[in-house]
């Protein structure tokens, strides 16, 4: 379904009034961080420092996503920002509002339109394309970090591909609980070469990491990194032989469009316990249900005569 | 029925409508003025040009007019302004030897050339409610006119230094463009000119309780005040093709120069350190607590024990900028649906599995 908003005021190169530049950041800047990207790319999984900028968000809000989005956005472009999975969570929102105001390229909520697509905390479940980029927010790009606070050590580990630290973590979690315990921000082996963060998605979302089509950027503004994922390549979530890795699973299809094998958000829908499962990627369960799935909830209310969802 | 969290653009709309109306408060009180933020609330406009980092008393009292006062969100809009701007170049090192001077004070010298200059300063008032201010129309005492010291000021520092007791400050080896934090990402071991651009940008706050801390044994070298100096100093820039230096304008700094023991180490003779504080404005908090720190962090350079918070370079220039803090804070309000609904998966799954074998156990 297309959800495809006019390019807007800003689409004249100058916007904000003529003050600010196309996509807000100078294009000095954008030549910058174009620079970190190409290094990026060229050694999957690296994390490049760069000069990140302040940005009129806060920190922690997706000042590094956006950054690289400013960076690669043109004119031709058309750009998706989802949170959560959703594009109406209000940082989506927020997000997408400045760019169409200070860049003033089209907006849409269908994944299959979107050039560039921002994301927080998921990836969208349709495949991405080869014509597609995919921007991650990162709030901590070091994967060790939780396990070794200091930068200068951390750097030294990745230099020399010292990974143990976090193998030792896997199997402490393995002997402790049985399972490793780590269910989101999962850790992956980039390339063969580099251990990547791949911001806190589920690890559900990991395995379309591996191979995707789609050229995945990831920006941490705070901590001032990037770094990329070049297409179709190799991306592992760490594991052992006898424990392979293993994504969530929901039992239950979503309530309102039947979709399985997708990530759910659970919805609370009274103080009794009564709750259901949806789709978290709000455009695909929207196209299903314009294709005709019903859910067990949309079944129900179709019954009695009233929407499910509205 | 099911009501999604939708209506975020709505809902976005609604709220800056309401803050907006929040911040006008009662439209019976007239409007406050930018102007007279920047000319009645001098502290709160210093402070947020020097942790925005951006010296222009009318974009600050703007910032904090917009900010309703809050400081630390005026600092960040001061930063995201600044931001934008193209930069053209580094000004020549400020003189403060050659400021004109309107307070400086050492604690280390009872008398000093150039003397002692009590200037404006809270520090001998008395803590009481003045009642006077909270009537309208209060017209100050008329303050005793300032003579413009034109007596030669030295440094407290350098005077030590003609005696070799104190270490000099000589520019350390490098490049002579200072490292720019805000075109560069922060780098660890940081070279002394990042961490003191990292010093001037960070909490007041933050420096102040870290300084506070090595007074009270937390990373200890015992300080004195040796020079807190106020005034204006000009700014002095050299365009390529002009060739010589032309004076940009003149700023109000604020410079605090710790003196430190020092017993001496392999290699250096027992004589003072330094640690260095300067702030926009009239700051002594800020710049007293940016000297301690400074001081704490040398302690690798001066082969102290690195024991404590302050001597941590990566602990203190990592969580020394509020604008960083408080964004990856206050980034807990985005909503984390996907990561909780994770974490719901798995603790069910481990619930489930520990009720069996609790079973299995008692069968």
């Amino acid at each position: 379904m297309s959800t495809l908003q006019p390019a807007g005021s800003g689409a004249q190169f100058h916007s904000i009034d003529g003050v600010y530049n196309f996509a807000y950041l100078d294009e000095q800047t954008k030549r910058m961080i174009r620079r970190a990207l190409l290094k990026a790319v060229a050694i999957p999984g690296y994390q490049v420092p760069f000069g990140g900028r302040e940005m009129p968000v806060a920190y922690g809000w997706g000042t590094g996503g956006m950054q690289v989005t400013a960076s690669i956005l043109g004119v031709d472009d058309v750009l998706k920002v989802i949170d959560q999975g959703a594009d109406d969570t209000t940082n989506a929102v927020s997000i997408r509002r400045f760019f169409n105001r200070t860049a003033g390229v089209p907006v849409t909520e269908a994944t299959t339109e979107a050039t560039v697509i921002q994301t927080r905390h998921r990836i969208p479940e349709k495949t991405l394309r080869e014509d597609q980029v995919i921007v991650y927010q990162v709030p901590m790009p070091e994967p060790l970090r939780k396990l070794e606070p200091r930068e200068t050590e951390t750097r030294k580990m990745h230099a020399f591909a010292e990974y143990g630290l976090m193998q030792v973590k896997l199997y402490e979690d393995i002997s402790r609980h049985g399972e490793i315990t780590t269910t989101y921000d999962y850790p992956v082996e980039v390339n063969a070469r580099y251990m990547m963060a791949p911001s806190p998605i589920p690890k559900f979302d990991n395995p379309k990491m591996h191979a995707m089509p789609a050229l995945q950027l990831f920006g941490a503004g705070r901590e001032k990194r990037i770094y990329a994922i070049p297409p179709y390549t190799k991306v592992r979530s760490l594991d052992f032989n006898d424990y392979p890795f293993e994504p969530q699973q929901f039992e239950d299809p979503c309530a309102l469009c039947d979709a399985k094998g997708v990530f759910l958000d659970e919805v609370i829908l009274d103080d009794k316990g009564d709750h259901m499962f949806v789709c978290s990627d709000s455009d695909h369960c929207r196209d299903r249900r314009a294709e005709g799935h019903m859910g067990p909830r949309a079944r129900e209310a179709a019954e009695k005569g009233y929407g499910a969802d509205e | 029925m099911y009501v999604a969290t939708k209506g975020g653009e709505a809902a976005i709309e609604n709220s800056h409508a309401l803050i907006a109306e929040e911040r006008r408060g009662d439209p019976a009180v007239p409007e406050l003025e930018a102007a007279q933020i920047r000319e009645q609330l001098g502290g709160a406009v210093d402070r947020v040009m020097t942790e925005g980092s951006l010296y222009d008393p009318d974009l600050a009292a703007l910032a904090i007019k917009q900010a309703q006062g809050d400081l630390v969100e005026a600092i960040f809009l001061l930063r995201a302004f600044r931001t934008t701007l193209p930069r053209f170049g580094a000004s020549a090192p400020i003189d403060t030897g050659a400021m004109t001077i309107r307070r400086r004070i050492s604690a280390a010298f009872k008398d000093l050339p150039g003397g002692q200059v009590l200037g404006p300063t809270y520090d001998y008032t008395h803590r009481l409610l003045d009642f006077t201010l909270a009537a309208r129309g209060e017209t100050p005492p008329v303050a005793p006119e300032e003579d413009a010291t034109d007596a030669a000021m030295p440094r407290v520092a350098d005077i030590l230094g003609h005696e070799g007791l104190i270490e000099p400050e000589t520019p350390p080896p490098g490049p002579e463009q200072p490292y720019d934090l805000t075109r560069e990402p922060m780098q660890f071991p940081a070279g002394r000119d990042q961490r003191l651009q990292n010093l001037f940008r960070g909490d007041e706050g933050f420096l102040l309780a870290l300084g506070y801390s090595t007074q009270r044994g937390y990373g200890r070298n015992h300080p004195f005040a040796g020079e807190i100096r106020m005034g204006t100093v000009q700014v002095e820039f050299t365009p390529e093709e002009l060739g010589f230096p032309i004076a940009l304008g003149e700023i109000e700094v604020t410079e605090c120069q710790m003196v430190n023991q020092f017993k001496g180490a392999k290699g250096i003779a027992p004589q003072f350190t330094r640690g260095y504080g300067l702030a926009f404005g009239q700051a002594e908090r800020k710049t007293m607590g940016m000297a301690l720190v400074d001081r704490a962090l040398r302690a690798d350079e001066l082969a102290e024990d690195r024991l404590h918070p302050p001597q941590d370079e990566e602990f203190v220039l990592s969580h020394s900028d509020n604008v960083e803090a408080s964004g990856f804070v206050s980034h807990l309000k985005l909503p984390h649906y996907v990561d909780f609904q994770s974490e719901l998966v798995m603790l069910r799954g481990m619930r489930a599995s520990a009720e069996a074998m609790q079973k299995e156990a008692a069968e």
